[in-house]
């Protein structure tokens, strides 16, 4: 880890849109080990953030309990943040995403607090398609507690500790597609060229965009042994049709070849082009996407990128029909009925 | 055998079968002796099932105003096979029991000091309507026809409100008051001045509306300006937020898009429940839920959160019987321990305790003002007898001029203006309330991370044992500030000497005055209090060091309140006598005056054991 960080900053550095440096994006300095996968998360979190030109205070992120959780202190420093209680920032998540809808939401978490303790709230925040990006930071084990198996490691692997895993492995992607995800995709920590446009197109993306990094441990999984290990995870990464991500500011040039590319137009007008592969369906069917998962696991391999989309997918306050302006915006005027309704209502119980 | 002869002083119960559609019936009964303006509070008193268990309805009739549970029953309808023999035995003597003769009573059925009125509801009403629901349905308004002139009603009030609830369906109407007639022509014509029990109309009800608790917390939490609801049912709290959505859809739509200025959401379980309603009020908005006792288990973690990170949220706890699943749809005020120090580690809630209806309202409302001036959750203590059944109480009203109180937020303006570097636990006004912050207020400053980690006076994670104590005891003097702006305790002085003194709170209320009465008319005045909230304020512990004697009247085992008391106020022991019931029904004034008596008998006559002292009147 860094103990600090220089605060010189090129004054030609480069500027986004907003006029802010990548600086405006940064956090704390973080504190889990060297060579952790959830730093260079963070570090693809904050370049998404900081090309997309997004306000930094419009950003609000969430968390639960875990090394994973902890990570929103290291980005964007100048948004709100809630490191709240194991396996529950789902459920706070919605509660703040229903009082401001104007707001983007990133909800960061960890496979204990994902695939374990808050496999309920998990699944349910999912199923209520709530608009946020959700980021997994995948490591196969519970660091913080020093390094016991949690539910996504792969039976049979073997994490530091030498045991086998003895239990079947939840795949968090094959489950938020089954609970009704719009956008699920899978990244691996050490491919920042392929996790940043991933990062871009969920936060483009409206509804529950749920991302999963595998991430390894560098101080307890990261064992050749261990499928969430850098060696590992890179020998068996087979990346699904592979896509680029267009903002919707920049001007859209046909520049894939029609034949193999299908662009996919965001709700923001963001544009995702896939480039499909010829022995890979499209992945804006559900049951291929489920059935393109299962098919690298009989190969042993991991399979990455946007593994399923369906853009245009209605989000919890559509389906609420929740009104335009904020709720946590709305004075008297709108929320009180007032004296007269309350007596007219006395009288209709008498 | 002497009738008992009386007029508007009286208690009618029905015994159903529950799904039976009964409980409209018997509503109606209730409604019809609320509009002849005579005092009536109805009980529910029903099994944790949908269809075929029974149920039974209790109205006490009483023009005193009396309106807690009497207990006992001097006219029983019995139409539920089932329970045909504990009801008969059930009829206080001297009383009135009707049943359905279109079977005949067993063999055994042979009181003399009862008078026994057979109506052959199920013939009546199958010889007049063919269709099966029909039949189910109108053999109970065929009782309630036959009440009305055993009581000396009339037709014609209860058609009215026949009338008057099928307004909008006229049609539907018809066959009610069809099957109303049978029944009182019926009893006219063989029951002839057989029951010595009438109903006159009074004055006594003044402009007093009738209703239900929970309806009273849904208006409240409307009211004051909720937008965000996050729940999970459960018996008995889900009538707060049925009720609270039926309101929203009339009052809550935007008039030009017709969207909603609200969100519902009903959560996976009571964690999420809770999860969900802390997220909105951390972001601005006002949130509660409503739950019971197995929610409020479920949500300690994340009201130790909220209190730690100071969050306002509102939450509405309608108790039932416990522990664990308990007696899912019987009364109890049992989690008071559970809700005042909900949660692991050193942490403290605000309790409110309503005592009626209109409280109900009243107090949610207010309560969303405390938790935003606070930043704290603020519970409402409302139980199962307050929150599901009517209750007389005075008509709700609202103050236009009223505005929200939304507590220390800064806008992002207000962010430029301050010179010193803020911090979001900084106690700048020194009452233990800090300035908070919004998401989006401000590009550059107020951004803040809120964790359930101990955390400095900047919201930075910190294991310094400094910065932890002094935000541990920052939040003493926080609620220190909370108990001068809780609602006061309301005192009533009828023992001049100070001997004497009883405590009591939320819906036990109406049971307490009526025995302080009785006992006051038998020569024991008891002064009384009737705490509102907890913290608790002085005033308090003045009354209880001001008097020799106090009863603390409650509804569960193990005398929480007295517990609460004893642990907050420094009371020389045995000083307090625990006054309980906790046998799922409400408590009654005759269970209050048989254990006071009988404290004040063992203080003077200390061989009298200790055990007699606790028995429990159990009907």
């Amino acid at each position: 880890m860094s103990y600090v960080r220089p605060t010189f900053r090129h004054p030609d550095s480069q500027k986004n849109k907003l006029g802010y440096s990548r600086k405006a994006y940064e956090g704390a300095i973080s504190t889990l080990c060297a060579g952790c996968g959830h730093d260079s998360i963070v570090s693809s979190i904050i370049t998404a953030f900081f090309e997309m030109s997004i306000e930094p205070h419009k950003v609000v992120k969430l968390s639960g309990i875990g090394c994973s959780s902890k990570t929103p202190a290291y980005f964007l420093g100048r948004s709100h943040g809630f490191n709240s209680v194991h396996g529950r920032m789902p459920s706070v998540a919605t509660g703040a995403n229903m009082a401001n809808k104007d707001l983007v939401y990133l909800g960061v978490s960890g496979d204990g607090d994902t695939a374990s303790i808050g496999m309920g709230q998990f699944a349910h925040v999912v199923r209520r398609n709530l608009n946020m990006i959700y980021v997994v930071m995948n490591n196969g084990c519970y660091g913080l507690t020093k390094g016991q198996d949690s539910a996504t490691a792969d039976k049979g692997s073997k994490s530091r500790k030498g045991a086998p895993v003895s239990f079947e492995s939840i795949d968090l992607c094959e489950l938020a597609i089954l609970m009704g995800a719009d956008f699920v995709g899978r990244g691996f920590s050490g491919d920042k060229k392929q996790l940043l446009p991933m990062l871009k197109a969920a936060i483009s993306h409206k509804g529950m965009a749920f991302v999963d990094v595998i991430s390894p441990c560098v101080t307890f999984n990261n064992a050749p042994t261990s499928t969430k290990s850098y060696s590992w995870v890179r020998d068996h990464m087979e990346a699904t049709s592979t896509f680029d991500f267009i903002p919707m500011q920049q001007e859209i040039l046909t520049e894939y070849d029609h034949g193999s590319s299908i662009p996919v137009p965001l709700h923001d007008g963001s544009i995702i082009t896939l480039h499909k592969r010829e022995d890979k369906e499209v992945i804006t069917n559900k049951k291929d996407a489920i059935a393109s998962l299962e098919e690298a696991k009989v190969k042993d391999h991991i399979l990455t990128g946007i593994l399923y989309l369906k853009p245009d997918s209605e989000d919890f306050h559509d389906i609420n029909q929740t009104t335009d302006t904020p709720l946590s915006q709305l004075t008297e005027k709108e929320l009180c009925p007032g004296n007269e309704v309350l007596q007219a209502f006395n009288e209709s119980l008498r | 055998m002497k009738r008992i002869e009386r007029t508007n002083d009286f208690v009618v119960r029905f015994a159903n079968v529950n799904g039976s559609g009964s409980a409209s019936a018997n509503n109606l009964f209730a409604k019809v002796v609320y509009r002849l303006g005579v005092p009536v509070s109805p009980k529910n008193v029903f099994p944790s099932n949908i269809q075929g268990l029974p149920t039974w309805y209790e109205v006490r009739i009483s023009d005193k105003g009396y309106l807690g549970r009497r207990g006992g029953a001097d006219f029983i309808i019995a139409v539920n096979g089932q329970t045909l023999r504990d009801d008969y035995d059930m009829v206080q003597p001297g009383g009135y029991f009707l049943y359905d003769s279109t079977r005949d009573l067993p063999p055994g059925f042979d009181r003399d000091d009862i008078t026994v009125i057979d109506i052959p509801l199920t013939q009546l009403c199958n010889d007049e309507f063919s269709d099966n629901r029909m039949r189910q349905l109108m053999k109970n308004i065929i009782y309630i026809g036959a009440i009305a002139y055993l009581l000396d009603i009339g037709l014609e009030p209860v058609s009215d409100s026949i009338t008057k609830q099928f307004a909008k369906k006229p049609k539907l109407a018809e066959p009610n008051i069809r099957a109303l007639e049978i029944g009182y022509q019926y009893a006219e014509k063989n029951h002839s001045d057989a029951c010595g029990l009438s109903i006159e109309p009074s004055t006594a009800v003044g402009d007093r509306i009738l209703i239900d608790g929970n309806s009273g917390a849904a208006l409240g939490a409307l009211f004051a300006g909720a937008t965000v609801v996050g729940w999970y049912p459960i018996t008995p709290s889900t009538s707060v937020v049925e009720a609270f959505e039926r309101f929203a859809s009339r009052y809550r739509i935007d008039p030009e898009t017709g969207k909603k200025n609200y969100a519902a959401i009903q959560a996976e379980d009571e964690l999420a429940a809770i999860g969900i309603g802390i997220g909105a009020g951390w972001n601005g908005a006002r949130a509660f839920t409503a739950t019971s006792g197995p929610g409020i288990s479920l949500m300690s973690e994340f009201l130790g959160l909220a209190y730690f990170t100071e969050i306002p949220v509102v939450l509405i706890n309608v108790q039932r019987s416990g522990p664990s699943t308990g007696m899912p749809t019987r009364t109890q005020q049992s989690d008071l321990l559970a809700c005042a120090y909900a949660s692991h580690g050193d942490t403290r809630n605000v309790l409110l305790f309503p005592s009626d209806p209109l409280e109900c309202f009243e107090m949610t409302a207010d309560a969303f003002d405390l938790a935003d001036r606070l930043q704290t959750p603020v519970i409402v203590m409302s139980d199962l007898d307050l929150g599901m059944n009517d209750h007389l109480c005075a008509p709700f009203s609202w103050d236009d001029q009223r505005r929200y109180d939304r507590g220390k937020v800064l806008s992002g303006e207000e962010l430029d203006k301050i010179e010193k570097k803020w911090g979001r636990y900084l106690d700048i006004d020194k009452d233990g309330i800090c300035y908070r912050t919004l998401p989006g207020a401000h590009p550059e400053k107020g951004a803040y991370t809120t964790r359930g980690t101990s955390h400095n006076e900047y919201a930075a994670y910190t294991e310094g044992s400094a910065a932890y104590e002094r935000s541990m005891n920052r939040l003493m003097i926080k609620w220190e500030t909370a108990r001068r702006l809780v609602p006061m305790p309301e005192i009533d002085i009828r023992d001049k000497n100070k001997k004497l003194g009883a405590l009591y709170f939320g819906s036990t209320a109406a049971s307490a005055v009526e025995a302080l009465d009785r006992l006051e008319e038998s020569g024991i005045p008891i002064s009384s209090m009737r705490v509102r909230a907890f913290p608790f304020q002085p005033e308090i512990f003045d009354f209880i060091a001001g008097h020799e004697l106090v009863f603390v009247i409650e509804q569960n085992r193990d005398s929480q309140m007295e517990i609460l008391l004893a642990g907050e106020c420094q009371v020389a022991p045995g000083k307090m006598v625990r006054v309980t019931n906790f046998n799922g029904l409400a408590i009654t004034a005759r269970m209050i005056t048989n254990q006071v008596h009988t404290a004040l008998l063992a203080k003077e006559k200390p061989f009298i054991s200790q055990i007699s002292a606790v028995q429990k009147e159990t009907s």
